[in-house]
């Protein structure tokens, strides 16, 4: 089991440690509702170092990148991040990433860790273009700040003032030490993700720096628990539990993402023949007022009969109502309608919603 | 973590406290933290008794959902009305406010099979 390198922080804080992709992870310092309601309402900040970074080199990067992605990367310039994912040739999804365009021969792809090896492998499978596929995740150490107070203490630690639009970075200091500052985040709220290279006295100091800016805001640190939570709040899909190699980015609301007309990329002939045929199901955001806790892999059901599965399901913390997202057939995958999650052989009555759960 | 003398304990982390033949049940201190913030307590509104060591309802955490088990048998009086709107009273106080139900014990005798504070803090590693 790997620990990124903010481990010993952690364990002096008393975090609850988890198994997580391969890594030894803070599940939650305090509480998870505490620690939500900190980056909703002020700032918080998290150890995300098990995150992937897969960077591409060479003059054909930008056509390797279109060719492996959904997205349209050639839309990119210097300085800008673009969601997006990578399919296989029957349109099911090997990962969901961030494309960051460094230069136009270099990018760094942003993945997750539990798909870390699969996805470099996938992407050197894949090379015809001749280019250099590196992965350097355990160079990197990346940690998230996010919440309304985030910019003012990710500005006190920066060596120069900045103005960051949503999805794009520069190349600065963070207590002297050379760092990818990026306006991204999983959590919906203003936030800035810090990627740095160094050890686990270079974390410490990092974070350190970090939380004396933020003392003033009450600033917390938060584990996976929180971000989840915030993640489920917002609709943003989690691979493994709302995507995954057996669903497609259409049913799954990536349409946004999956840009035909962008010449040529890996699933695009099978996706389009998908999109002609119809959706036979849809990744719909249900919510419901009866106390009840939805949970990835129940039933959904309407009089009786199943009718999809619930892939992620929470209590919102802000909301205090039980939120979900699943996979429910088209024909009653409406907004508006009726639904029932299916909780221990009781159907508790839901209603398909829209995004975000919090209206921000 | 805190393991009341006065207490006795089930191996599935439940507490019962008796007075005469009534029972108290809740969760331990340590099942508390292991769940985390605790959401929601889920017990049939049609439960009249409980069954040793069988289920009387479940607990819902932000994380993980967890079954309660009861320590004795016996009928079921009263179901703390407080965790209707506040469950995370068992996350603050899981030996006073955050009780769970009180029952009327079947058989005192079955008190004989559960766990003392000395024994649970052994067995959990505390």
């Amino acid at each position: 089991m790997k620990k990124t390198k903010f481990y010993s922080v952690h364990e002096k804080l008393g975090a609850k440690i988890v198994d997580f992709a391969g890594f030894k992870m803070p599940v939650q310092y305090s509480s998870i509702i505490a620690e939500h309601k900190a980056v909703r309402n002020s700032v918080g900040v998290f150890d995300v170092s098990h995150m992937g970074e897969i960077f591409i080199r060479g003059s054909k990067a930008l056509d390797f990148v279109q060719h492996i992605t959904v997205n349209d990367a050639s839309v990119l310039y210097d300085g800008r991040v673009q969601y997006s994912a990578m399919c296989y040739p029957d349109g099911g999804i090997v990962d969901d990433l961030l494309v960051y365009r460094i230069n136009e021969k270099e990018f760094m792809l942003v993945v997750n860790a539990s798909n870390k090896d699969k996805d470099f492998n996938w992407m050197k499978e894949n090379n015809n273009l001749d280019v250099e596929v590196t992965d350097e995740s355990d160079d990197y150490s990346l940690l998230a700040v996010q919440g309304p107070n985030s910019k003012a203490v990710v500005e006190a630690v920066c060596d120069k003032p900045f103005e960051l639009e949503y999805y794009h970075f520069f190349s600065g200091k963070i207590a002297g030490i050379d760092a990818i500052i990026s306006r991204t985040g999983y959590t919906g709220e203003l936030g800035y993700e810090l990627y740095f290279k160094g050890n686990e006295s270079t974390a410490e100091k990092i974070w350190n720096v970090v939380f004396e800016a933020g003392e003033k805001f009450d600033i917390k640190p938060a584990g996976l628990g929180a971000r989840d939570s915030l993640r489920l709040e917002m609709g943003f899909c989690l691979y493994g539990n709302d995507i995954d190699q057996t669903t497609n980015p259409l049913e799954a609301g990536l349409g946004w993402i999956t840009k035909f007309k962008k010449n040529e990329f890996i699933g695009k002939e099978t996706l389009l023949k998908i999109k002609s045929s119809g959706l036979k199901r849809r990744l719909v955001p249900m919510i419901s007022e009866e106390k009840a806790f939805p949970r990835h892999g129940y039933e959904l059901t309407v009089n009786k009969r199943k009718v999809g599965t619930i892939t992620s399901g929470t209590v919102s913390p802000v909301l205090d109502k039980a939120i979900a997202l699943g996979y429910v057939s088209t024909e009653y995958a409406n907004e508006g309608n009726q639904i029932n999650f299916l909780i221990r052989g009781k159907e508790i009555p839901a209603v398909i919603t829209k995004l975000p759960f919090v209206k921000k | 973590m805190n393991f009341p003398e006065n207490l006795k304990y089930t191996k599935d982390h439940e507490w019962i406290k008796t007075e005469d033949n009534i029972g108290i049940i809740g969760i331990t201190d340590y099942a508390q933290s292991e769940l985390g913030d605790i959401v929601y307590v889920d017990i049939s509104s049609e439960l009249t008794d409980v069954i040793k060591g069988e289920s009387f309802g479940t607990i819902e955490a932000v994380k993980t959902v967890s079954e309660m088990y009861a320590p004795c048998s016996g009928k079921l009086l009263e179901i703390n009305p407080k965790l209707n709107d506040e469950p995370q009273l068992i996350n603050t106080d899981p030996y006073g406010e955050g009780w769970i139900i009180k029952i009327e014990l079947k058989d005192k005798n079955e008190l004989n099979d559960l766990l003392d504070a000395k024994v649970y803090r052994e067995q959990i590693g505390q």
